[in-house]
């Protein structure tokens, strides 16, 4: 202990180049042994593989009424629309939405009677109703949030409540006139 | 040993927490300015390599458990899951596994140091035998991991282990049945194993602490085994001199463990064990683990099942009244010529009984059980006894500087110090 | 002194004879198998890779021989095509699984149906449970096979266990299997086998269930360049590729762990190197060690 106080010569010296190399490859090397770790907490390879794109069929959905599946464990909501539904949609005035997006911009052209969007709210994600007969659609007849009072309409746009953005739509594709491929 | 605090915080921050809460305080003083005697070897870097292997194994077993899953049915599958599905899971299960045979290794490099060095003899008793609970504990907790994986080896090996306790009079049956949660090993042991496995580590990381705190108590022993008489002379600052001694020790020893974890990371397991429980099968030969083998000959050594069992507690509880049984004045067995012999002969003893314990239990591997089992308890309860009481030792050295300095050709340890600082270390 | 001596000498004599009595009759211990012969497998040692070519083979043994009667459970198509594997192009792999009717559902009637297998899918189970599978084999079970590799090894015995740290010896599971699968043999004289029985030299005890199943030309390879297999369409090269197979599927990660590997330990001796100049350094500026540190 003495001896180590006595002199200032014997502290290490920052331009010591052994030094620095010794203390940099301990970092490199505890940087490097964390990387493993973090990692491990990534989806595996089940998860991943069991995220494979899904196929719906659409025959069995009534004119009005939607249905709900999940895909990679999210809710996904397929609705088919009315022609009152697709009308009340486009016709909406862009300028006076929350988070503007047009109604064709949200559907396939030509399956205008197919809406496919993710079913959780934007606001703090609680499933709004209004898929199934019977539950409440919210001003906009479309899906209205029990949790905190988002409105959504026909096209799952939200209206009026604390959501800050519209339904997301999420990847698909029609494979014919009555299936869709989701992912 | 340890004196009056040399922490000064510079920082304000550092002054108000100094003021409230002193841990960097304790911190400093622990693992910076703490004196060590100035002579000490290798063998006592293992203390610290140990510290380490708890922290990874606790580390890798927290990502375990995320994967895991505790159930008689889903156990092995989920294993094996983490082996194929997981991102770096086989690192992580390979890892622990191994870990966990490295953790013994060093463990048992640690508990001969101070068997030869003397180190559980006074004031070193609690030390001692903290280090004594803790080993209990590292068995218990090595155990039940070992029957997390659900393959023939766990299953057997609970079977075996927890059928151990039956052997005790009146209460064997009732302590057996609440150890399983049912009528025999199955999901309720699995689960509670589990738990247990968890929770253990966490009480062997309380006992370390109070391990080291024994330790700063008393200061560290040494290879001369005379105490420390003058700080300024016969010690050394924790920091940068053991500190910087240990990490080398540490990533040798790290190398030694990636060569078992990523080129043969079943060398130290049983191949038994890949295949899934089976309670309608008992595998040809059960072998423990390597680490329990001399204590499972030890068992295996006495043809009586309650007498099996209580010789192998006693072979562990007899480590808890060693510093009684060494009546010897002198500590380290470098100054104690027939001591040592006994010393090494004990080592070949728990070697060939560890080689036994992964022989069948027939035939002659019976009787050198019972030989080896004898020379075992013979070293603590005949050897150590007299040895103190016949034995001349050799002159110890009169400090520890002494014997450092002692060494060195011409020259007086003072007319070095002198010398010392004037030598310039500014280049690199 | 000299008594200590003396008894440190019979140590070692007691040591050396129980060691050498213990490795004359590893035979014995193994309960009666011969021991297998050492096989020089592509993926030993610390460099050593999986054949692309030989998996791709093991896999069509597998599933043309072996995978009537035995499941690989823990297998799934898709680990075909993954890095460090047999490596077939993902097409090939919605091919081989969309070989087999995988049984799903139910369906919106609530039936189960059955539909092509994808690569998400596990390799379908042989029999659905196993006394069907005991029925259907004479009482014998036959193993699930994903983790057989692991779950085989023989005895070592001294000194070749303690050897087998630095040569790295980890196939005594693939060397045991690839004997076995060739080893039957006509049972020796006065030995009578019952119906369902047959006689293997490597088998521990000798009797085994399992029939020999592999048969010089009984598996067609893919042909090479000049029309022909590029490797002996035999029942040895056939028990090869496919212990080679089950080896990957019972380590799938094992050229990535050996890869990995081999960069952290010379990481660790470099880092331990320059640990060792540190310490020396800084424990120059000790007084007793000051007068030899030249530098």
């Amino acid at each position: 202990m003495a001896e180590a106080k006595s002199s200032p010569a014997s502290e290490p010296t920052r331009r010591d180049m052994l030094f620095l190399a010794t203390g940099a490859m301990g970092a490199a090397g505890v940087v490097a042994l964390a990387v493993p770790f973090v990692r491990t907490l990534a989806p595996n390879a089940q998860t991943i593989a069991a995220g494979a794109p899904i196929e719906v069929d659409l025959t069995p959905i009534p004119e009005g009424q939607g249905i709900k599946l999940f895909w990679r464990g999210k809710l996904i909501f397929v609705r088919s629309r009315t022609k009152a539904e697709i009308e009340e949609a486009q016709k909406v005035n862009l300028a006076s939405l929350p988070d503007p997006q047009a109604d064709s911009a949200r559907v396939k052209p030509g399956k205008e009677n197919w809406l496919v969007i993710y079913g959780s709210c934007t606001h703090l994600g609680c499933i709004p109703g209004g898929s199934a007969a019977g539950e409440v659609r919210g001003d906009y007849n479309g899906w209205f949030c029990p949790c905190h009072g988002s409105h959504y309409d026909t096209s799952g746009r939200i209206r009026k409540g604390p959501a800050p953005a519209n339904l997301p739509v999420p990847p698909y594709a029609f494979l014919s006139d009555t299936k869709i491929r989701i992912g | 040993m340890s004196g009056p605090s040399s922490y000064v915080p510079k920082l304000g921050i550092a002054k108000w927490l100094d003021a409230r809460l002193p841990l960097p305080r304790l911190m400093y003083d622990s693992f910076v300015a703490y004196p060590v005697p100035r002579n000490l070897n290798y063998f006592w870097t293992f203390g610290g390599i140990l510290m380490l292997m708890l922290v990874s194994q606790i580390l890798t077993g927290v990502i375990l458990a995320m994967h895991y899953t505790p159930h008689a049915t889903l156990a092995f599958t989920s294993v094996e899951g983490i082996m194929r599905d997981v991102e770096y899971g086989w690192l992580m299960r390979y890892m622990h596994a191994n870990g966990a045979s490295m953790f013994f290794i060093a463990v048992y490099i640690h508990i001969f140091r101070g068997l030869y060095y003397g180190s559980y003899k006074a004031p070193r008793e609690v030390l001692w035998i903290l280090g004594v609970i803790i080993f209990l504990l590292m068995m218990a907790t090595a155990f039940m991991g070992y029957v997390l994986p659900w393959g023939q080896m766990s299953f057997w090996g609970a079977t075996v282990i927890t059928n151990l306790f039956s052997a005790f009079p009146i209460v064997g049956e009732t302590i057996v049945t609440f150890l399983w949660g049912g009528y025999s090993v199955d999901n309720p042991t699995l689960t509670r194993f589990f738990s247990l496995h968890f929770l253990l580590p966490f009480m062997i990381f309380g006992v370390v602490i109070l391990h080291v705190w024994a330790l700063h108590v008393t200061g560290q022993n040494n290879p001369t085994g005379v105490e420390v008489k003058a700080v300024a002379k016969d010690t050394i600052p924790f920091t940068p001199y053991a500190t910087i001694k240990d990490a080398f020790a540490l990533v040798l020893f790290f190398a030694f463990f990636a060569y078992f974890l990523f080129f043969i990371p079943n060398y130290l397991g049983h191949a038994d064990n890949y295949i899934p429980a089976n309670p309608a099968v008992t595998p040809a030969h059960i072998v423990p683990e390597w680490y329990f083998l001399p204590f499972y000959a030890i068992l295996r050594a006495v043809p009586d099942k309650l007498g099996g069992v209580l010789l192998m507690f006693a072979a562990i509880a007899v480590l808890v009244v060693l510093p009684w049984l060494d009546t010897s004045k002198v500590r380290s067995m470098s100054y104690r010529p027939l001591a040592r012999q006994c010393f090494w002969a004990f080592a070949v003893t728990c070697v060939m009984l560890g080689w036994l314990g992964s022989r069948p239990a027939e035939g002659i591997y019976v009787t050198l059980s019972q030989l080896f089992t004898a020379l075992y308890f013979a070293y603590f309860l005949i050897a150590l006894p007299l040895l103190g009481l016949f034995e001349t030792p050799k002159k110890l050295p009169g400090s520890i500087a002494e014997s450092v300095l002692g060494k060195m050709k011409g020259g007086s340890g003072a007319v070095v110090g002198a010398a010392a600082p004037a030598e310039p270390n500014t280049k690199g | 002194m000299t008594l200590f001596r003396t008894s440190l000498a019979a140590f070692a004599a007691i040591m050396i004879g129980a060691f050498s009595a213990a490795s004359l009759s590893p035979a014995h211990a193994a309960g009666g198998g011969t021991k297998p012969p050492a096989h020089d497998w592509s993926f030993d040692g610390p460099f050593g890779t999986f054949d692309r070519a030989q998996l791709q083979r093991g896999y069509k043994v597998y599933r043309e021989v072996c995978s009537a009667c035995h499941g690989m459970s823990l297998m799934r198509f898709r680990n075909l095509s993954q890095k460090g594997g047999p490596e077939f192009t993902e097409a090939q792999v919605r091919a081989l699984a969309a070989d087999f009717k995988i049984s799903d559902g139910p369906n919106e009637q609530g039936e189960m149906f059955e539909r092509p297998g994808r690569p998400s899918d596990g390799f379908p189970k042989p029999f659905p449970n196993e006394q069907a599978a005991r029925a259907a084999n004479g009482g014998a079970y036959p193993l699930d096979l994903s983790v057989i590799a692991k779950a085989r090894n023989y005895e070592r015995g001294f000194p070749l266990f303690l050897l087998d740290i630095i040569t790295q010896y980890q196939e005594g599971g693939p060397d045991y299997v690839k004997a076995l699968l060739t080893g039957y043999e006509d049972p020796p004289k006065g030995v009578e086998l019952l119906p369902g029985q047959n006689w293997n030299k490597y088998m521990a005890g000798n009797i085994i269930g399992m029939p020999n199943m592999l048969n010089d030309g009984q598996v067609e390879y893919p042909k090479g360049p000049d029309g022909k297999s590029p490797v002996p369409e035999t029942a040895k090269q056939y028990a090869a590729d496919v212990v080679a197979f089950l080896m990957w599927s019972a380590e799938p990660h094992m050229e990535q762990r050996k890869s990995i590997g081999r960069q952290v330990f010379i990481f660790l001796l470099l880092f331990a190197g320059l640990l060792y100049f540190t310490k020396k350094r800084i424990w120059s500026r000790l007084p007793e060690h000051a007068p030899g540190a030249a530098h």
